[in-house]
């Protein structure tokens, strides 16, 4: 089968980008690892028009919803591990099955970067884990340490104030980066400690974690958590794009037509070097490479 | 002959409401244990399963973590 589009992803960007592609008539597959992406990890969302207030697992089943209205062809649970232009066709390898089409919009999104210290991989879901809003309420009345100190990470935070008995937020920089209006909200409580210029060495631990060991100005000291909250950034999906020009970070360099170096492969979301990660902007971006591959399909046949 | 089937979860987690969903759509019953707000439960899926995370599946016996949904319809099945 030779579909005409496949996207690969279903955050916002994909799950839009879909959306638009059935109410074209197109024939697409919309291959992903999870649905909602990075949107379902998030708190409170106050900044999607026409949701004055949603969370982000709301949010997702309202992506969810939408798409299955229109019976999009999904297969959930999937990693797409090689993209390559051969020819005219499109050839999508996953770590299940191989897919050809005419276009490709990749819209893979962000994972959280790692912190690499020892005891890091060890303790993953043992008290070590990279979603607040998943994991926060398993530490109900525990002291926890929220590394990082951009808008993630103050979002752990404010999220961990109403859940946690203490909050360390352990910040590598002088000062903390995120919104002003979050950094207040963080301050505010009683319950946060910052400490800023504060990298961590190591995650302690038995069965589950007990502490962290932290280096600040004067020297090493050990804090004793039982949740360590990991938010120090993210790395773009994509790797298995290995013929897409990427920036520096590894995003996927796209024109305003979300056009790739590739004709006829398109990129759309956090993936790609847009400026600006919102949920938003990624599902605008979607859309627009729909719009513009259906462009391309039209443009081939004539 | 229907399983026992208890999901331990939070209210906010996103495989949480994936794997309910996953089951209510396959007419499976089961019994959600929410360990937010019960800190025994969240020490018994912690000694089943392991580790600390959410949603742990408990079907006859079975322990499954996270929202793996050919490991969950293996285990429905057997």
């Amino acid at each position: 089968m030779l579909y005409d589009l496949i996207i690969i992803g279903a955050g916002p960007a994909g799950i839009t980008a879909s959306v638009y592609a059935v109410r074209k008539r197109m024939n697409i597959l919309v291959i992903s690892k999870d649905i909602g992406g990075q949107t379902a990890w998030s708190g409170d969302i106050e900044n999607y028009t026409g949701y004055q207030f949603i969370s982000g697992p709301e949010l997702t089943a309202k992506f969810e919803e939408h798409m299955k209205k229109y019976d999009v062809g999904l297969r959930e649970n999937e990693e797409v591990i090689a993209l390559e232009k051969k020819g005219s066709v499109v050839s999508i390898k996953t770590d299940k099955a191989a897919y050809e089409a005419k276009t490709a919009i990749v819209a893979s999104g962000k994972h959280s970067r790692e912190l690499g210290v020892p005891g890091e991989k060890e303790f993953k879901n043992r008290g070590l884990t990279y979603c607040a809003t998943c994991d926060g309420p398993l530490f109900t009345g525990k002291d926890v340490a929220v590394i990082g100190g951009g808008n993630s990470a103050l979002d752990a935070a404010i999220q961990l104030i109403k859940i946690a008995k203490h909050i360390y937020l352990v910040n590598i920089k002088a000062q903390l980066t995120g919104d002003k209006i979050m950094q207040e909200k963080v301050r505010e409580s009683k319950k946060v400690t910052l400490l800023n210029n504060a990298e961590v060495k190591a995650v302690l631990g038995d069965k589950l974690v007990t502490g962290i060991r932290i280096k600040e100005k004067g020297g090493e000291k050990t804090l004793a958590v039982r949740g360590v909250f990991v938010e120090v950034g993210l790395i773009p999906n994509s790797e298995f794009a290995k013929d897409l020009k990427k920036n520096k970070r590894g995003e996927i360099e796209v024109n305003s037509y979300n056009e790739t170096n590739i004709p006829g492969i398109f990129a759309a979301g956090d993936v790609t070097d847009v400026p600006e990660k919102q949920i938003i902007i990624a599902a605008g971006e979607g859309a627009k490479a729909t719009l513009r591959a259906f462009k391309y399909l039209t443009q081939q046949k004539t | 002959m229907s399983k026992n089937v208890k999901v331990y979860t939070t209210p906010t987690c996103p495989h949480c409401m994936r794997t309910k969903q996953f089951l209510k759509d396959n007419n499976i019953e089961f019994e959600n244990i929410d360990v937010s707000r019960n800190p025994d439960k969240a020490k018994e899926a912690v000694e089943k399963s392991g580790q600390l995370g959410v949603p742990v599946l408990d079907i006859d016996g079975q322990i499954i973590v996270g929202f793996d949904k050919e490991a969950i319809q293996k285990a429905l099945n057997t």
